[in-house]
């Protein structure tokens, strides 16, 4: 069996960490992601805590938004690998599916997971 | 309106420029001056990803952006002209006397660097320079975003 994918959350602040704890809680899985933060990093620090988070596994990144600096630099990371996938807006939801379907390539685990987070965005009446 | 910001800020375009300038100041236009990113379609596109589509982003190198700075200035919309480290303005205001204000905005931790704010790290050297730049007339505030106080250069540097 090959290696389980890894999720690597890359956010502003503290998001990813917070992330990471609310999966673990909900699910009791504790090793399947990795928050990365750009805290004080410019694009090559950034760069560099992102390749220790991946350490040469396959793997999606979840990226919290959809443009700046946790983007450009997971996109440049990813670029022309077939192991590395990008997903931004990371959720919750999202994060939940993809801990139970580590088993796939990163492109369906990352196209699987944006599906699961878009349908958990809703405007329920109250 | 005019070029609102001259921003030094080594991750270039991101969300303290697109939402945290950009909002309050009605942002219209980015220049981004980086000769690099002006050489690579690829990054551009990349830089793109991040900003709406009502803000106009314009890639220049530094010779291009001291000839397009006076219509820069003239133009209607509100605009951000960003540049990666203190080098790329300084040229940039070398061949123009339009630059009357540095904002910097993240210069971020590298070897040889020490902290100045929690968003600026300095070498000696380039604190040297950011004061040259303040001798010669620009006034030069580190302010990460809208809401925090500029910080006066002889306070940092």
């Amino acid at each position: 069996m090959s290696e389980p994918l890894r999720g690597v959350i890359v956010s502003h602040s503290a998001v990813a960490q917070a992330l990471r704890v609310a999966v673990a809680a909900i699910t009791g899985l504790d090793d399947a992601l990795v928050p990365v933060s750009n805290d004080g990093c410019d694009s090559g620090a950034l760069t560099t805590r992102l390749a220790e988070a991946i350490a040469g596994r396959p793997a999606v990144l979840f990226v919290d938004l959809p443009g700046g600096s946790c983007l450009t630099t997971s996109i440049r990371l990813a670029r022309g690998k077939t192991d590395v996938a990008v997903v931004t807006g990371v959720n919750l939801a999202m994060l939940l599916d993809f801990v139970f379907h580590r088993d796939l390539s990163p492109a369906e685990a990352a196209r699987r997971a944006a599906e699961a987070g878009g349908k958990a965005i809703r405007t329920p009446a109250a | 309106m005019t070029i609102a910001l001259y921003r030094i800020d080594d991750r270039l375009i991101h969300g303290q420029v697109v939402v945290g300038w950009g909002q309050p100041l009605n942002l219209g236009f980015i220049v981004l001056v980086d000769d690099a990113v002006r050489d690579s379609p690829w990054e551009q596109d990349l830089y793109r990803m991040g900003v709406p589509p009502h803000i106009e982003v314009a890639f220049a190198s530094v010779a291009e952006a001291a000839r397009g700075l006076p219509q820069w200035e003239a133009d209607s919309r509100t605009g951000i002209l960003l540049a990666g480290d203190i080098a790329t303005l300084a040229a940039l205001g070398a061949n123009s006397h339009q630059i009357k204000r540095i904002n910097v905005g993240g210069i971020h931790h590298r070897t040889g660097r020490r902290e100045r704010l929690r968003y600026v790290y300095l070498t000696d050297a380039e604190a040297a320079q950011l004061r040259e730049l303040a001798a010669r007339g620009i006034e030069i505030t580190a302010q990460d975003v809208p809401t925090a106080r500029p910080v006066p250069v002889a306070e940092f540097t």
